[in-house]
Parts: structure tokens; C-alpha cells; sequence
């Protein structure tokens, strides 16, 4: 059976679905390097996916018109980063404990509207595939990368936009310096405080998009808890990559492809237990921390509230 | 006079936090059309309405209160301990493991091995994180999430496969769950309720604390690191080592929740594939719960009991308003985020104070820091 795996058709399979499950890793990690990039790490991702998603979910089915879910997803999610944003620049709040009660507020409150807006699981029809003209009819290849639906394609054109905009423009200079040295920077003239609310309103817009891309474009559901830890990954994979959104892609691809493994491993039957699968990109992600922490560093004002001396 | 006011504030300021959680929680029961004084009140009825209510509010504030001391611990040494729920469920299985081999050997000595194997599965859970963060400076939030989600996977692994109750394993079913613990093994009830004695045990536990925390080296050197690091460091004291041994400490009352759910409350591990399956979130309840006693041990109690009577009241505001118990869980991440946001207040307070101290006697005013990690160290 295990033969079966082998197969070119699995290959393609197991390939082009980690390709897709890759996405609201991609949408939410690479918002939240942007936070950690000007000092504030923002834990409440989960939530705010959550919410993005039952909004999302909700709206799509409602009206019918996907982009309007996405669109609400994406308020959704800034208002949470608003309130984070407040929370921490303004009120000093410890950002990692913060993150946990924004945690709680949206699994809390995305069940909470679930059951009294929703009651039951539905499914919406999600965004269609785009097969895209001649590439797709590339055998295997095609399958792979030019069939997907068209989150997935924005996602990972963020990889190459957080890049440069983090690195080639002066929006981006602002920012690492704010999470660097805040207090050259606001000498400077840069204003702290404004910086760090856009870059946390920007990853809660992103995992707002993170949650939708979930619950409309891949499983077409909601669920009560359905990113069931995906968002703590997500910030887990900002230290994987070393806060680069090129190292933030390769994390999110080695955990979406050995779920998809998995999933595979399962509707084949083959009699792995699928739960180490499962375990293993936690165990690595630990192992790469220890390997690249002693040589790669975090921004250095990361979880420092910022307060001009005097 | 103001002083007094002043500090009388501070201690309300989790109270108030949480009346203004409750009272959003009004506006979004006002929105979902009920009537928040219906609602709240079947609330406290489910919570404190009769024995059994309040014996059902202790059973669930016992694992809070137990977590909560270790959070009380870690925090207290500036380490953000958020492997609740793994330090939990790898303590419950280590428990379960002991009460399911040494079925000949005498109740009270099984509960005794299984409370420590539990203490001790939470420790090792826990203190893998500490290691990582004391000598390969890995960030410990993120290597207690990871190892949450290791102790899941580790919990299906061994529930479906090597500890499965063997009279599942020859079901088509195949529900994941552990074969049921001897009565013999049962932890007593302290009254005709579910109530049982790992109620008590965690109250004494929150005594211990204290008496760790403020009358021993050990407590007063994690503090002392939490408090500053590296004033510490030039005191002597070796860092790394406290760090390690407040998380560890900290897994190891969350291992202990975890066995005491197991032996005082279901009597069997089972699965649904989630870790708060298990855990019911009390993992990051707890940490709710010691915020709110303000990281200390003794106020932890009262605070675990609110949010216990908060999670039972819950279920009861569900059957009589149809009001989804996930509201409380909202409202709690709401209390959590105006509990540490209020903190800002209690912050510049003590500065003011501190700099009218320094006017008076016409010195520079102190560095609180320091100053605070001497006296940890005189006292030590």
C-alpha cells in the first residue's frame, strides 16, 4: 500500500494540495513579520483568523458574493489589530499575554456567532479554480501550481511584495528600525507609535484574509474552532524564517506539505499513524529554533512597549 | 491617606476589569436579543444556585487553581509559560499510565504515584522549554505552543494505539479512550458531590506556593530574576538555572491538573482529537485566573473559583437564555486584555510615588529594580 504513495497521481495530489494548505499559513505569517519587524508580537493571530473566517464564511453565504467576504474578513481583522494596536502601544500592555486574551475573545466570539447566526455546518461555494492559460495544461506541473484558486495565487505573491516593501522602500526602513532602535528612530523624527499601528493593523487585516482564505476558498465551511492552532503557527513560523518572508514560505510549505501528507496517508488507508506525522513539523520547527537562534536575531526592541525618555 | 486609596485601587482593578467584561457582555446579549439580567442570572444560579451548582464550580476552579500556581511561578520569574495544555495532558497520561499498570498495589499509594507521575510528566514538559530558553535562548512562548501541540498528537498517538482500552480495540469503533482507572483509585469525594480531594490538595498547593515564593532562596531567586535579570546575574545568582526551574515548576502544576482530571473527575483519558477536548481550555484559563489573583498563590484561589463558577454558569445560562456558553470564553479574553491593559495604571502610580519619595528626601529617586533585587538577596 505504501507503493500507492508513490504513485505520479498521489505525487501530484499530495503536491498540489500542500501548495494550497500552504495559504493562511502565507496570508497570517507574513502579516505578523511585518508586526514583529517593528517590535510587537502579536499572539492573538488565531483569533482574529477565527473571526476573519466566520465573517468571511457568513457573508459569502448570505449575499453570495465571495469578495464581499473577503472584504469583511479583512475589517474584521483590522479592528481586532486596532484594539491590539491600543492595547499595546498605548497602554504598555505585556504583548504575549495580550495576544492570549485577543486569543480567547475571537474563538470565543466566532463560536458564539456560529451558533446563534449560523446554528449548523454549511458550506458555501468557494472561490474556483483558476487554471491559468497554458501553464496549467503542463502535465503534473500545471496541476500543481497554475490550478489553484485565486487566494492561493495572492498569497504567495506577498512573499515577494512583504519582501520589498520590508526591505526597498522607506516605509519598510521605517519599521525595521522602529523594531530595531526606537528610540533613534523617533529622534529621527519616525513616529513609533504610528508605525506600529499600521504594521498590526496590517497583520490583522492578513490574518482576517488568512481565516477567509480557509473558510471560502479551501474548505468552504465553518467551524466552531476550525483553525485549531494553525494561527499560533503562524507566528511560530515568523521565527522559523528568521523573519524573512522567503523563510517564512519554506516553513509554511514543510508544515502544509507534510499535512497533506498526512491527509493522503489517511484517505489511502495506509497504516502509519498519521499523529507523528502530524507531530513532526512542531518537533522540527523546536529543532530549527535551537539551530538558528544563536546566529539569526529577533528584532531587538520586540515585545518592548516604546515610551520617550521624558 | 491617597496612598492607601491608591493601593485599595490597585487590588480592585481585576474586579473592575471583569464587571467591565460583563458589562459588554451585557451590550452583546442586548445584540443577540436576551436580556442580560436573565442571562446573569441563570449564570449565578448555574454557578452558586445549590450544593451541587457550587460543588460543580469548585471541581472545574480546581484544575484553574492548580495551573494558576504554576503560572503564578513562571510569570513571577518573567517567564511566559503558555504550555498549559500540554503540560497538562503528557501529566495526565504519565498518571493514567501508573494507574492502569499497578492495578495489585493499594489505592492510596497508586493515587500518591500517579499525583506524582503527573507532577513529574508536567515537569519534564515544562522544563523542556526552559532548557531551551535558559542555554539556546529559544523563545519560550513559542516552544511552549509547539510542545502544546506535540502533547496532542502524542495523546491521539497513544489513546488510539498503545493505551487504548483493549475492549475498544476489538470494537469497529475504536473510540479513542483509555481503559477505565479501578474504583479503588478513584480520588475520595470530600462531600455527597462530584467535589474531590484534589480540591483541597490544590488549596494546600497555593499555601506551598506562597511559602516558596516569599520564605524560601529558591522562591526569592526567581524573583529576583524575574525582577531583573541582570542585576540578578551580578548578585550571583545563576540565571539560567532559575529560569529552567520556573518552567519546570510551572509544568509541573499543570501535569498535576491534568492527573487530577483524570483520577478525580472522568476516571479515564479520552480524546477528540483537540487538546481542550481534554483540557477544557483550562490550560489558558488558568493563566487567566492567576492574572486576575494578580500572580499571587492565595489570591489565585478566589480568582480560579470566579472563573470556575464563570465556566459552570456558563452551561446553565445556555439551557435557560440559549445564550452559547462561548460567550464566557469571550468575556474571559476580554478580561485578560483589560487586566494587563489596567496594569499601566498601577505603573505610573508607583512612579509617582516613587518620585515624591525622592523629592522629600532630596535624593535621586531609586531604581526600583535593583533596589528590589537586593532586598530579595538580603532576605535570601
Amino acid at each position: 500500500m505504501i507503493s500507492e504513495l508513490f504513485s505520479v497521481t498521489v505525487l501530484i495530489g499530495i503536491l498540489a494540495s500542500g501548495i494550497r494548505l500552504a495559504t493562511p499559513y502565507l496570508y497570517a505569517a507574513i502579516g505578523e513579520t511585518f508586526g514583529q519587524k517593528s517590535g510587537v508580537l502579536n499572539l492573538g493571530v488565531e483569533g482574529q483568523m477565527l473571526l476573519g473566517a466566520f465573517a468571511a464564511f457568513y457573508v459569502a453565504l448570505t449575499t453570495g458574493n465571495l469578495w464581499l467576504g473577503v472584504l469583511t474578513a479583512m475589517i474584521v481583522g483590522a479592528l481586532m489589530g486596532l484594539a491590539m494596536a491600543y492595547v499595546t502601544v498605548n497602554l504598555h500592555a505585556q504583548q504575549g499575554i495580550s495576544g492570549i486574551g485577543f486569543y480567547l475573545f475571537g474563538l470565543g466570539m466566532s463560536d458564539l456567532l456560529f451558533q446563534k447566526m449560523l446554528g449548523t455546518v454549511e458550506t458555501v461555494k468557494g472561490f474556483p479554480k483558476i487554471y491559468i492559460p497554458g501553464l496549467s495544461d503542463i502535465p503534473g506541473i500545471g496541476e500543481i501550481f497554475f490550478s489553484q484558486n485565486i487566494l492561493v495565487y495572492l498569497a504567495y505573491a506577498l512573499v515577494p511584495i512583504g519582501w520589498f516593501v520590508l526591505n526597498k522602500t522607506t516605509l519598510g526602513l521605517k519599521i525595521r528600525s522602529v523594531g530595531e532602535n526606537p528610540d533613534a528612530a523617533d529622534s529621527l523624527g519616525v513616529s513609533v507609535a504610528r508605525i506600529r499601528y499600521f504594521t498590526i493593523i496590517l497583520g490583522g487585516t492578513l490574518s482576517g484574509v488568512a481565516g477567509a482564505s480557509m473558510s471560502i476558498a479551501l474548505l468552504n465551511v465553518f467551524q466552531q474552532n476550525m483553525t485549531s492552532g494553525l494561527g499560533f503557527i503562524a507566528v511560530a513560523l515568523v521565527y522559523f524564517g528568521a523573519w524573512r518572508p522567503v523563510g517564512v514560505l519554506g516553513g509554511a510549505l514543510l508544515f502544509s506539505l507534510i499535512n497533506s501528507l498526512q491527509l493522503w496517508i489517511q484517505v489511502l488507508g495506509i497504516p502509519i499513524p498519521s499523529d507523528i506525522a502530524v507531530m513532526m513539523p512542531y518537533v522540527l520547527t523546536i529543532l530549527v529554533l535551537v539551530a538558528t537562534v544563536s546566529r539569526v536575531r529577533a528584532p531587538s526592541a520586540l515585545t518592548k512597549p516604546f515610551e520617550r525618555e521624558n | 491617606m491617597q496612598q492607601k486609596l491608591g493601593s485599595l485601587f490597585d487590588a480592585l482593578l481585576p474586579v473592575i476589569a471583569t464587571f467591565a467584561a460583563l458589562a459588554v457582555g451585557a451590550v452583546m446579549l442586548l445584540f443577540l436579543k436576551v436580556n442580560p439580567i436573565d442571562a446573569y442570572a441563570a449564570l449565578w444560579d448555574g454557578a452558586f444556585g445549590s450544593t451541587n451548582a457550587f460543588a460543580e464550580t469548585l471541581v472545574k476552579a480546581t484544575p484553574l487553581l492548580l495551573v494558576g500556581l504554576g503560572i503564578c511561578i513562571s510569570f513571577r520569574g518573567d517567564v511566559i509559560n503558555i504550555g498549559g495544555e500540554g503540560q497538562m495532558i503528557v501529566g495526565a497520561v504519565l498518571a493514567t499510565w501508573v494507574g492502569l499498570t499497578f492495578t495489585g498495589l493499594p489505592g492510596w499509594l497508586v493515587i500518591t504515584l500517579s499525583m506524582l507521575a503527573g507532577f513529574l510528566g508536567g515537569a519534564v514538559w515544562g522544563g523542556i522549554p526552559g532548557v531551551l530558553k535558559a542555554y539556546f535562548n529559544v523563545n519560550e512562548i513559542l516552544s511552549t505552543v509547539m510542545m502544546n501541540a506535540i502533547a496532542v498528537q502524542l495523546m491521539n498517538f497513544l489513546l488510539r494505539g498503545p493505551m487504548i482500552d483493549p475492549s475498544q480495540a476489538e470494537l469497529a469503533s475504536k473510540i479513542p479512550q483509555t481503559a477505565r482507572l479501578l474504583d479503588a483509585f478513584r480520588l475520595p469525594r470530600l462531600a455527597p458531590t462530584r467535589l474531590h480531594l484534589g480540591a483541597l490538595i490544590a488549596v494546600i498547593l497555593a499555601i506551598a506556593v506562597y511559602v516558596l515564593l516569599w520564605r524560601t532562596t529558591l522562591g526569592y531567586r526567581i524573583r529576583a530574576v524575574g525582577l531583573n535579570p541582570n542585576a540578578s546575574r551580578y548578585a550571583g545568582i545563576k540565571v539560567q538555572r532559575y529560569v529552567v526551574l520556573a518552567l519546570l515548576l510551572s509544568g509541573a502544576f499543570s501535569g498535576l491538573a491534568g492527573a487530577t482530571q483524570v483520577f478525580g473527575v472522568n476516571y479515564r483519558m479520552i480524546t477528540d482529537g483537540s487538546a481542550s477536548g481534554f483540557t477544557g481550555s483550562a490550560g489558558f484559563n488558568g493563566i487567566v485566573a492567576a492574572l486576575f489573583g494578580q500572580l499571587h498563590p492565595i489570591l489565585t484561589i478566589p480568582a480560579s473559583i470566579l472563573f470556575g463558577a464563570l465556566l459552570v454558569g456558563a452551561n446553565k445560562m445556555q439551557r435557560v437564555v440559549q445564550v452559547p456558553s462561548a460567550l464566557i470564553t469571550a468575556l474571559n479574553g476580554l478580561v485578560v486584555v483589560f487586566v494587563v491593559s489596567s496594569e499601566i495604571l498601577r505603573k505610573r502610580r508607583q512612579r509617582r510615588r516613587l518620585a515624591i519619595a525622592g523629592q522629600e528626601d532630596d535624593s535621586p529617586p531609586p531604581q526600583p529594580d535593583d533596589k528590589k533585587v537586593n532586598q530579595a538577596e538580603a532576605g535570601a
